[in-house]
């Protein structure tokens, strides 16, 4: 079980990159759990501060960026 | 039917149809107010999207795909060098923060875990201000003056307020021990010269698509009912007759104006290097394309272009119905420039209220701004829409200072950050220094 967090206040880039996360974990076929994170003080906790950002099992992963679906395949791996 | 979960559907209904049952048809002052909005939303999208701000469109996606975000963050970081963080701070709005959905996240790691109170807050201010396509858009619709007045007045003000907050909470600053954020690595993919080159490029596109014919004359016409402020259109008498004078102005636009509003013309200098510019533009911009072509076409591989035009897409997508919905709505509300094109809103409250540059109308511009929320750009269709009603320039640039950089749902988020006295003095600080700069600018143009 994996626990995958999307760092984002919600802007458009925030959902792309929960919309991508969603589809590299369900095509490793991986059991995850996906929550948003968007309090702006619960994301500074990460140490992240450029959004969006994903954190898998509390460890960040990408910062600023949304990756495709096959680059945050490598990262669940 | 569950009348506890349906009564709010029935409340919205009943709202929706009283507003339909009483519209205001046929009342020359909403017929017209919906005409004008028609008249804005189309002279927007005939003369400044395709030429305008589909460019601009390029450059802020090519801006946020190939600027290396992380280098600028370098020089916020907890071990920055203090002074040079201010200065990066109150410029690096223009890379870093070209949607504003990412200021406030900034905002916060650089107070939380970068060089502190100061420049965070020198950033918070000049960021929305001085992003690239909030300067294009002023310049292009508001004139140079007040596009240029923007990002100058926005980056020279947020290290005065930034180290005013520094000076006022510096005892607190000395005391936080501040802990190290985590950054995407910087890629170096291609040299500096190509990128820069391949940006010089795209902006010269914009510049000399956009080059304006240099007016032989400015007539200055009396505004608004009750004559209480002057403007001036630059451009060419086309036509004089006893009722109606017509213009064509710099940008090729019409205006026919009521000759008795007519003060006085006054003859330009003909400037001989802007008109053969202006000749030959389509030849530069043509050849530069070329240019462009060859570079993107010789430099960048298929990820990166692919990963460019998503973001361009993704900007357009996300600015344009925002911008037209709010063109839409400005010109609804306040009519386009000009006598005989006014809104619902009369011309004369809004000159009462902001017209010259008086104290009172700078202060209550920047106050308005600092409370009101402005969607990316469509500060500037409500600043044209209030600068036409009568509003004076130094209450405009107020407005726009003030405006993007605060609104009542980034305050809440600011307070959450840095808490309630650290919100209010900001706000405070924000508004004095906006209506001072607004006086200043007023007076001088």
């Amino acid at each position: 079980m994996k626990k995958l967090q999307i760092l984002g206040t919600g802007c458009p880039k925030c959902k792309k990159l929960a919309e991508n996360t969603d589809a590299a974990a369900k095509a490793l076929g991986i059991e995850y759990d996906m929550v948003k994170v968007t309090d702006i003080n619960e994301i500074m906790k990460f140490g992240v501060m450029m959004t969006p950002a994903l954190a898998v099992d509390g460890q960040v992963k990408v910062v600023g960026k949304v990756p495709s679906p096959e680059e945050i395949k490598k990262m669940l791996a | 039917m569950d009348f506890k979960s349906e009564w709010k559907k029935l409340l919205l209904i009943a709202a929706v149809f009283l507003a339909f049952f009483y519209l205001p048809v046929g009342k020359p002052r909403f017929d017209s107010a919906v005409m004008e909005s028609l008249q804005l939303v189309r002279w927007y999208a005939r003369e400044h999207v395709l030429l305008c701000l589909v460019p601009a469109f390029f450059i802020a996606g090519a801006i946020s795909v190939f600027v290396s975000q992380a280098s600028v963050m370098k020089y916020l970081g907890a071990k920055a060098n203090k002074v040079l963080a201010y200065g990066v701070a109150s410029v690096s709005g223009s890379v870093l923060a070209v949607c504003s959905c990412t200021v406030l996240p900034l905002f916060a790691g650089i107070y939380r875990m970068g060089a502190g109170l100061g420049p965070a807050t020198a950033f918070l201010y000049s960021g929305p201000a001085i992003n690239v396509l909030a300067i294009i858009l002023t310049a292009r619709i508001l004139g140079v003056e007040l596009g240029i007045a923007r990002a100058v007045g926005a980056v020279a003000f947020s290290i005065i307020i930034g180290l005013l907050m520094h000076l006022i909470y510096r005892k607190e600053e000395a005391a936080k021990a501040a802990s190290q954020a985590a950054m995407p690595e910087p890629v170096a993919a291609r040299p500096l010269w190509k990128n820069g080159l391949y940006f010089a490029s795209m902006v010269g596109i914009l510049v000399f698509a956009n080059w304006a014919r240099s007016g032989d004359m400015r007539a200055i016409f009396l505004c608004c009912p009750g004559g209480l402020s002057t403007y001036a259109v630059e451009g060419r008498i086309v036509q004089k007759t006893e009722q109606t004078v017509t213009v064509v102005d710099t940008k090729g636009n019409t205006h026919t104006l009521p000759a008795a509003l007519l003060q006085g013309t006054e003859n330009l200098q003909k400037n001989n290097a802007n008109e053969s510019i202006y000749k030959f533009r389509w030849a530069i911009v043509l050849a530069l394309l070329a240019v462009f072509v060859y570079m993107v076409g010789r430099w960048f591989n298929r990820a990166e272009l692919t990963e460019w035009v998503g973001a361009t897409w993704g900007f357009a997508k996300q600015i344009l119905p925002l911008l037209l919905f709010g063109v839409f709505i400005a010109g609804f509300l306040l009519g386009r420039p000009g006598a005989d094109h006014e809104g619902v809103i009369p011309a004369t409250w809004i000159n009462k209220a902001v017209g010259g540059n008086s104290l009172r109308a700078n202060l209550l511009a920047s106050v308005a701004g600092a409370f009101m929320y402005f969607a990316t750009l469509t500060e500037v269709p409500i600043v044209q829409g209030l600068m036409g009603s009568g509003m004076g320039k130094g209450p405009a640039l107020a407005l726009l200072l003030a405006g993007p950089a605060l609104s009542l749902p980034s305050m809440l988020v600011i307070r959450s950050v840095m808490g309630t006295g650290k919100t209010v003095v900001y706000v405070t600080l924000v508004v004095i220094m906006a209506t001072i700069t607004g006086m200043i600018f007023g007076a001088w143009f």
